[in-house]
């Protein structure tokens, strides 16, 4: 069975092919303007070198940070009615709350604040009022809005509501682009519906970006079924992204670190993923980047996404050293243009890979390592530099004190050298430079429940086997194969001032999707 | 007297985050609240203790319950107007003014959003000039005025009035109110007259929260945002004796959940190769020790902060590898009398220690 895997860059496209656990060809091909060229380059490449035929490919994912860019950037926004059902609750605090006036302006909309909402135990808090819900069905009619969001109040403990008023607008405008608030979001009513307005604001461009990605893989004559990554590194179908483009936010550093486990078979470790500019740091947890416990802003708006917890330092192989003070590290880069601008190829910078080239950790074509003079001395403060900078943001994403393994990923890795103060071993395994794609290529699928359980009346190890049992259910819908599926993550999270013991349990089940 | 803008509420609530000591709730949700309610309805008119008449009445505006519901309920704005007006009918008088009854964390926000619906005053003064986990921890507690009435209100129009001598028994009535409630709701309480109130209250808590908030925005420009937010302190009336106890990494945090609280402690590790220092906290911090030694407990404020942008960091988001300094600073000179300390001093919270204050350090 063959995968391709696609990870669309601001400035490259690579691509794989892996068969198994065999990796057939890579490249790393210029992202273009219209996006469906630079993809056509890599596929054509990595076909081309593995002499495999288009139609041999049996599954094609692609990775893309293109809905993170259009929204940060506010272009290719659609206007979007927002319906929230919460009333009387939450009345004070309507949609858009704490959203800043050039974004709010950036697209049109409208909002509908309405009966409806439930309890933290999933009790009905407040119920629809139909004559209502039609009234404000028929105006966005009306107004002929292409998106609408549907937001409830602890919908992702009772998601009736939701499903109910989806059904309506189904009934009478089958057009209409619906995002469903407990679909992307949790507990926390902004966040979610906040998430949930991002989302339908990208409806147009979504069907446009996963054309573009269609029409490119028809046009070469691959017949696989294509796959987009999401944000935790599972995957999801080209139909559920015209749905749901808002998660595929932050899929870049997640496909990072799911590529250093699979390249490096580790499945807890820490993974430096650095590239011209910045590195990223995560960690790794059972294979999964672990997920951030704090808010994720996005373009200044706070969200709840399932985000990996990501560390970004200023440390790139394109980071300008400046010897006139005191020879720090970054976070100025020559970035793309280190091949003109790095002091061992001509330039005028000197850079942390011409560091590298002058050790003779890594040598390229058309470098000269002479063109950097400078003392022993020198070179080892400037190592010692770059070594601190790495510990310190390795310091920040470990849970404890012990020493766990590092895999160092990405075009920059050969900047590293030495193993970190709290490392137990160091790892930069074949094909690191194009971690990404690969890990684009890994077919995980998940199923996630958020549910309140209170333990005073149903006995705890009850609760976390009901959990669980939803969890694995949602993932053998989102596609898993039943026998593969198992559980991830279980959190229990207490709701402190509160008596009773009322608990809320998460769980993550991952399965594989062939 | 100060004014509460759009422009300042962030830092009014971070100020305010930093007074919850690591409790004290989320502040964000208060302020987006707060923003909301001054761009539709003005802002509010602020007060000072001294200008109130001795017969004016004023209550307190909280909310009581779970973080992680009120993320989701928010409020009505309806349930703070029941609450007044409530409150009112119970008193048998009119309300003149209202105020904060904590000033650390989100309760710091919600009295401006009441004031601003209804046009009522909001007194510069809080119950305690920090944040505490339970309702018998205000001075006017400590000092003998009543907690009752207690009034409760959800977003559904109700509103349950629970009336007893104590404070304590008035919390554990609260709590199963709450249950019926959904874990969230509206509370005023310990109703006072303008002279009870400048006997008792803590005042100007609201302008420190907001200079403490602006030093640390003052400190950020300059880049030196944690020296800027302790000098600060030491020039407010209050927060005297600020001073970093430790200046380095956490190493360990452990957490539990016992009878409706977060309990646990947390080990931070300082650059200089001193010994570590061990916080302990119930929701908010209640001590810090270092070689088996209380360093500073409970009624004084342990904040912990962020290193380089001296963000509050609460109890609950601390983590393994952040980089921070621990603050300690003295609580108002009326919170640490000997009655106070019988309210909230060390052994309430169960520590085997009598409170000893704060010395003075050249920083």
């Amino acid at each position: 069975m063959i995968r391709l895997g696609v990870d669309v860059g601001g400035t490259n496209t690579d691509a794989v092919l892996i068969e198994g656990k065999n990796i057939l060809a890579t490249t790393k091909q210029a992202t273009t303007d219209d996006i469906q060229t630079g993809i056509v380059n890599a596929i054509t490449k990595v076909v081309k070198s593995s002499r495999i035929k288009m139609t041999n490919i049996d599954y094609c994912m692609i990775g893309t940070t293109q809905f993170t860019n259009a929204f940060v950037q506010r272009q290719e926004l659609n206007s979007v009615a927002i319906i929230r059902l919460g009333l009387p609750a939450a009345a004070a605090l309507p949609p858009l709350s704490g959203w800043q006036n050039e974004l709010k302006d950036a697209f049109e909309h409208k909002t509908y604040m309405l009966q409806g909402g439930h309890h933290f135990d999933g009790k009905v808090n407040s119920d629809l009022n139909e004559m209502q819900l039609d009234e404000a069905i028929q105006d966005i009619l009306l107004e002929g809005y292409p998106a609408v969001t549907i937001c409830s109040i602890f919908s992702p403990i009772n998601q009736d509501f939701e499903l109910l008023v989806e059904n309506k607008i189904k009934q009478v405008a089958p057009h209409i682009r619906l995002s469903l608030s407990h679909q992307i979001g949790r507990v926390g009513l902004m966040e979610r519906e906040n998430s949930a307005i991002m989302n339908a604001s990208l409806a147009c461009l979504a069907d446009k970006v996963v054309n573009a990605f269609e029409n490119s893989l028809s046009s070469l004559g691959v017949t696989a079924p294509l796959y987009i990554t999401q944000n935790d590194g599972t995957l999801m179908s080209a139909d559920a992204v015209r749905k749901y483009p808002v998660m595929t936010f932050a899929s870049g550093p997640t496909n990072s670190m799911r590529g250093a486990a699979f390249l490096s078979g580790l499945k807890d470790a820490i993974v430096a993923d650095i590239g011209g500019t910045t590195t990223d740091i995560g960690m790794l947890q059972d294979g999964f980047p672990r997920e951030s416990s704090v808010h994720v802003d996005i373009g200044g708006v706070r969200t709840n996404f399932r985000m990996p917890d990501i560390i970004a330092l200023g440390l790139g192989g394109g980071s300008i050293i400046d010897p006139l003070s005191n020879f720090s590290i970054g976070p100025q880069s020559v970035g793309y243009k280190l091949l003109q601008q790095g002091k061992s190829f001509g330039g005028t910078h000197l850079t942390t890979t011409d560091i590298a080239i002058k050790r003779n950790y890594i040598q390229i074509t058309g470098s000269e390592p002479n063109n950097v003079s400078l003392t022993e001395q020198t070179l080892k403060k400037i190592e010692n530099n770059i070594d601190a900078l790495l510990v310190s943001g390795l310091d920040q994403i470990k849970t404890s004190s012990a020493e766990v393994p590092l895999i160092l990923v990405g075009g920059g890795h050969c900047i590293i050298k030495n193993t970190p103060k709290g490392i137990s071993k160091m790892i930069s395994p074949k094909h690191a430079e194009v971690a990404n794609a690969i890990g684009a290529s890994i077919g995980q699928v998940a199923g996630e429940i958020e549910h309140f359980f209170e333990y005073q009346t149903q006995p705890r190890e009850e609760c976390i086997a009901q959990a669980k049992q939803m969890a694995i259910d949602k993932a053998i819908i989102a596609g898993a194969i039943a026998s593969t599926v198992s559980i991830l993550d279980i959190q229990e999270i207490p709701l402190s001032y509160v008596k009773g013991q009322a608990t809320r349990i998460k769980v993550k089940a991952t399965g594989q999707l062939f | 007297m100060i004014k509460l803008t759009p422009a300042n509420l962030e830092d009014y609530a971070r100020g305010a985050a930093l007074l919850g000591a690591g409790g004290g709730g989320d502040p964000y949700i208060g302020r987006l609240l707060a923003e909301q309610a001054i761009t539709q309805y003005g802002l509010p008119e602020i007060i000072s203790v001294d200008e109130l008449d001795d017969n004016a009445t004023v209550i307190s505006i909280a909310m009581i319950g779970a973080p992680t519901v009120l993320v989701e309920k928010a409020c009505s704005g309806d349930d703070l107007d029941l609450l007044i007006k409530e409150m009112s009918r119970q008193l048998g008088k009119k309300v003149d003014a209202l105020m904060p009854i904590e000033i650390g964390g989100v309760n710091s926000c919600l009295p401006i959003v009441a004031a601003v619906r209804t046009g009522l005053p909001l007194v510069n003064c809080d119950g305690m000039g920090r944040a505490f986990p339970c309702l018998e921890m205000v001075t006017f507690n400590v000092y003998g005025e009543s907690i009752s009435p207690v009034v409760m209100t959800d977003e559904h129009g109700n509103a349950v009035t629970i009336n007893t001598a104590s404070a304590k028994k008035a919390e554990n009535f609260a709590r199963s109110v709450l249950s019926e409630m959904g874990l969230s709701g509206m509370i005023s309480c310990y109703p006072m007259k303008g002279s009870q109130l400048k006997k008792w209250a803590v005042k100007d808590t609201m302008t420190c929260a907001l200079h403490i908030g602006e030093a640390i925005k003052e400190g950020r420009q300059q880049d030196n945002a944690v020296k800027t937010l302790v000098n600060r302190l030491n020039e407010t009336q209050y927060y005297t004796n600020a001073q970093i106890l430790v200046d380095g990494k956490v190493i360990d945090v452990f957490r539990e959940t016992r009878d409706g609280f977060s309990f646990g402690h947390c080990v931070v590790e300082p650059f200089d190769g001193e010994e570590n220092v061990t916080l302990t906290f119930q929701n908010e911090f209640i001590a810090a020790e270092k070689n088996g030694q209380y360093i500073a407990t409970v009624p004084d404020i342990i904040a912990v902060i962020d290193r380089e942008n001296a963000e509050p960091i609460t109890a609950e988001t601390l983590r393994f590898g952040q980089r921070v300094n621990v603050l300690a600073m003295d609580v108002p000179s009326v919170m640490r009398t000997e009655k106070a300390l019988g309210v909230f001093g060390p052994q309430c919270f169960g520590l085997g220690c009598d409170y000893k204050r704060l010395t003075k350090v050249d920083q």
